[in-house]
């Protein structure tokens, strides 16, 4: 009773014989896996007992297999006794099985390895690169042909789109500019106190704000919410083969998916760029009315001394473009998943990450843009 | 005529008992007051039209999905009340095979068939390297699939693929879910032989979901037919072929059903 076990009846003669006993199943085979596997074939021919065992199943039948076989292979004849019905099929089925698997996909030298991990990432960029750019150009050209009335606007989708990217968002755009608002005023308040110049926060706050910090940080906000949302969305219909129906049924997946999400980006971005960067002032104002004593009179008094409209229209204008941009960034990566779910992941990830970046960047390119024009 | 009530007489051994199970979905009732019983050792089919719970009744046995009221007893055991250890003791003497297959995709399939040994038992590497092996050539895979991650595989291998791992630790009870559905012809009867096979040595009890009426012909010991919120009736086709009632009428005696029925190498007696 109980686990496996065996005892060599009679050793290395004319006959030896091994008579196993006890469970033979998976569960109670560790103690006799390595003794079993070690008994080498030698001169005589083996007979193994299966008469005490109680049960056996595929990884019993296995191990018995296994010794059959190596006595077999090495020349020396090796049978089973005394086994039941069921655990002779059930040898004779595991032995019909026999074939050995790699558990992994082999892989070459670590030297050559790494080269060549190293270059497929390059050709990885690359093909990113050159990928990103034509669905950068598909998806203007369907633009360019949708604003002029070639193909339809699914107005629907842009409305739908811009509820979840604009609408949505308020609550959270909102109560981070907001506080983003008091932070700046309380910092810049502490630094100018120094020179007695606690006034000129009010010119921190309007500069800043309005030129950069509402809409930058409105774009990444957007980006972690909208980018991941559409890689995600996408990518899943892409796994589903729903991107494939579309194009079947003759609908552009372009055009369906890609352009509203894109239009209603840009739309929003504006939108939200603009009311995060109130947000912000008015956090900043409630600060320097509570912890300033400049009451909302003067604070909106200066404000519109201090900040040129200048500063608000760049600021604006930046706008559309980083959101058409995130939302392109979002659509590309979505489009670029293939296999398994595990794609979605990482493509969901890249979006964010690169649409962030890529805001940034464009960020620092429109600060020096508009200062060589001379709006300081 | 034959009893066909889906309710065993208490003598039997029963390895699944079912009692008074209601499963809803908000306001939706799928199962309203069903039993079932499953014997041990035996293939029992589970079929019913789209839509009326086959793969609820699945989850539900399984601990899925946690029921509004009812009874569900595995091996002697409540799969959803008992101890931690209990309930992985018992995980481990079920296998159950998914309809798309749920292979952990960032595992090769081998890797996929070792996932229970390694969870569960000490083997030595080389032993679960063998194991694997034998189990990948078993469910009718070529040596090549055991390095390939899952998403380099066709729909019919994820599927063998699948009930390799199921097998993996020799299990007592086997779910499947819908195994031959999307397989060829030549495929799914080779899948039904080894299904066969498995009971037959290893004395497995296997719950299956299918539509195929050829599998149901020939391996299901008896068959479940699952509709109106409830098992309908449980016994062999030919007992069923007698069952008054229109869906399961034309399940069994609808041109396909005749056509499965001819085919098949005979009724299969009551265990």
């Amino acid at each position: 009773m109980g686990a496996a076990s065996f005892e060599q009846v009679s050793g290395p003669g004319t006959a030896q014989r091994l008579a196993v006993s006890g469970r033979l199943t998976i569960a109670h085979i560790a103690d006799v896996i390595e003794p079993l596997r070690a008994i080498e074939p030698n001169g005589s021919a083996l007979a193994i007992d299966l008469a005490g065992v109680e049960r056996i199943d595929t990884a019993g039948a296995w191990l018995i297999h296994r010794l059959v076989a190596t006595w077999t292979a090495a020349g020396v004849p090796a049978a089973v006794e005394n086994a039941s019905e069921d655990a002779r099929r059930l040898i004779a089925e595991v032995g019909s099985n026999d074939i050995a698997v790699a558990m992994r996909p082999s892989r070459g030298s670590a030297i050559t390895t790494r080269f060549a991990s190293i270059g497929s990432a390059v050709v990885a960029m690359t093909d990113n690169i050159g990928s990103f750019l034509a669905f950068l150009g598909h998806t203007m050209v369907v633009l360019g042909q949708t604003l002029i009335g070639r193909r339809p606007l699914r107005w629907n989708a842009v409305i739908h789109q811009c509820e979840s990217i604009g609408v949505n968002a308020l609550g959270i755009v909102g109560l981070l500019l907001f506080l983003v608002g008091i932070v700046v005023a309380q910092q810049g308040a502490v630094q100018l106190r120094a020179f007695g110049a606690e006034v000129f926060v009010v010119n921190l706050i309007g500069r800043s704000i309005m030129r950069e910090l509402g809409i930058l940080l409105t774009a990444i906000m957007v980006a972690g919410r909208s980018a991941s949302a559409f890689a995600a969305q996408i990518g899943s219909m892409k796994l589903n083969q729903e991107i494939d129906a579309l194009a079947t049924i003759g609908m552009s997946p372009i055009e369906v998916l890609v352009v509203p999400r894109v239009l209603a980006m840009g739309l929003m971005l504006l939108l939200l760029g603009f009311y995060g960067a109130v947000m912000a002032v008015i956090g900043g104002g409630l600060f320097c009315w509570f912890a300033l004593d400049i009451p909302p009179i003067t604070f909106v008094q200066r404000l519109q001394e201090v900040t040129p409209l200048s500063d608000m229209i760049i600021g604006l204008i930046k706008a559309p473009v980083f959101g058409i941009i995130i939302a392109m960034m979002g659509c590309f990566q979505g489009m670029q998943v293939t296999g398994n779910a595990e794609s979605v992941g990482t493509r969901t990830t890249r979006a964010v990450v690169e649409s962030i970046f890529v805001v940034i960047v464009l960020d620092a390119f429109f600060a020096v843009f508009f200062s060589a024009l001379g709006y300081n | 005529m034959a009893d066909l009530s889906p309710i065993l007489p208490d003598t039997d051994d029963i390895v699944i008992r079912v009692r008074g199970l209601l499963t809803r979905f908000g306001d939706q009732v799928i199962h309203d007051s069903l039993d079932l019983d499953v014997r041990r050792g035996e293939i029992i089919g589970i079929v019913g039209g789209s839509g009326t719970g086959k793969s609820v009744l699945m989850r539900a046995i399984i601990g899925l999905q946690t029921p509004a009221e009812g009874e569900i007893t595995i091996l002697g055991q409540d799969a959803r009340t008992g101890t931690t250890a209990d309930a992985k003791d018992l995980r481990r003497r079920w296998g159950v095979l998914f309809q798309e297959g749920a292979l952990f995709s960032s595992l090769t399939v081998a890797e996929n068939i070792q996932v229970p040994m390694r969870e569960f038992l000490a083997l030595p590497e080389a032993l679960m390297a063998e194991l694997a092996g034998y189990k990948v050539a078993m469910v009718g895979l070529p040596a090549e699939a055991g390095p390939k991650y899952p998403s380099e595989l066709s729909g019919g291998m994820k599927k063998r693929a699948g009930l390799a791992r199921a097998l993996s630790l020799d299990p007592q009870l086997l779910f499947l879910d819908e195994p031959t559905a999307g397989l060829d012809p030549i495929s799914a009867a080779a899948f039904d032989e080894l299904i066969k096979v498995l009971k037959e040595t290893l004395g497995l009890t296997v719950f299956l979901i299918t539509h195929d009426l050829d599998t149901l012909h020939a391996i299901c010991d008896r068959v479940a037919v699952i509709g109106d919120k409830k098992v309908l009736a449980v016994g062999t086709i030919a007992e069923l072929l007698s069952f008054d009632h229109v869906w399961v009428h034309e399940y069994f005696a609808g041109p396909r059903g005749r056509a499965a029925h001819s085919g098949a190498p005979k009724p299969m007696k009551a265990a």
